[in-house]
């Protein structure tokens, strides 16, 4: 092999790996992980949610956005190099395929006014809160 | 399954730290596709927040490092109500063999995601010591041709 990859454990590692893996498949009985590719975060203000999530690589004009009330769906794909005569995978880590994802927001959102914005392989879905589900504020009389 | 949960939640770097790092962040290892073709090797890295101008790609001997720099992209006034991947920088380190030319390795970043193409050396060219006679039969030719 023309490549390895310097990991400080070397060959330790690999076998942590395998158990890893053992784990893993274990795990199938109880809950299941519940991240979903793409993984996301979410940042909430009193009058606005911004969710975050890293997609590298993928050709935003590809990508749906879909928002209704307080649900989030983003679809998309990612295609791996095709590979051609002769060519090989020494290594294929990164994620590949079709992903749908679904997200419930903390609050209902005016899907209309939202933005998104796409740099350097990261997604920006800006989407500001409903007018009904602000928090409003009480004023206090005094008699 | 277990295969799409390994490769959705980003794994930190196993980095063997030299010395104090001045910045408070994590450092991940971000996910290669490595491919060989006939005339060069590709390295693919997914490395999310990071530009040509925070990507440092060092050659020290036959270790080829790449370091990307995030600087947070966070929402200004918001609080974190989900979180399901962490930020950070990236390190990875690879062991390059003599097989890659050097000095003609060519990197670019579109869209978070970090190529680099590495030419094979030419092994016939550079491996090839020519030999020079120095027999005495032609210093004998020599010596005929002028007398």
């Amino acid at each position: 092999m023309l490549w390895s990859a310097t990991d400080s454990f070397g060959r330790v590692f690999d076998t942590l790996r395998e158990l890893e893996g053992i784990r893993r498949s274990l795990r199938r009985f109880d809950v299941p992980s519940t991240v979903e590719f793409p993984a996301m975060n979410v940042w909430v203000s009193d009058d606005n949610a911004v969710v975050t999530t890293e997609i590298p690589g993928i050709d935003p004009s590809a990508l749906e956005i879909s928002v209704i009330k307080d649900s989030l769906t983003l679809r998309g794909s990612r295609q791996t190099e095709e590979l051609k005569e002769g060519e090989s995978y020494h290594r294929r880590e990164r994620w590949h395929g079709q992903f749908t994802k679904t997200l419930e927001l903390p609050f209902d959102v005016e899907s209309r006014k939202g933005e998104a914005r796409f740099s350097k392989g990261v997604l920006y879905i800006s989407l500001p809160r409903a007018e009904a589900e602000k928090p409003r504020k009480i004023s206090v009389k005094s008699e | 399954m277990s295969e799409t949960e390994r490769e959705i939640q980003k794994k930190e770097a196993e980095t063997l730290e030299t010395g104090e790092r001045t910045r408070a962040c994590r450092i991940y290892s971000p996910y290669v596709d490595i491919i060989e073709r006939q005339q060069d090797i590709v390295v693919i890295a997914d490395m999310p927040g990071v530009d040509e101008n925070s990507v440092d790609i060092t050659l020290e001997k036959n270790v080829l490092t790449i370091y990307g720099r995030v600087d947070a992209d966070t929402p200004i006034n918001h609080r974190l109500s989900l979180s399901e991947y962490g930020m950070g920088d990236y390190q990875r380190a690879f062991t390059l063999s003599d097989e890659v030319d050097r000095d003609k390795i060519q990197a670019t970043v579109k869209n978070g995601v970090l190529k680099l193409v590495m030419p094979k050396a030419e092994l016939a060219e550079t491996r090839k010591i020519p030999i020079k006679a120095e027999g005495v039969g032609g210093l004998m030719n020599l010596n005929l041709s002028h007398s």
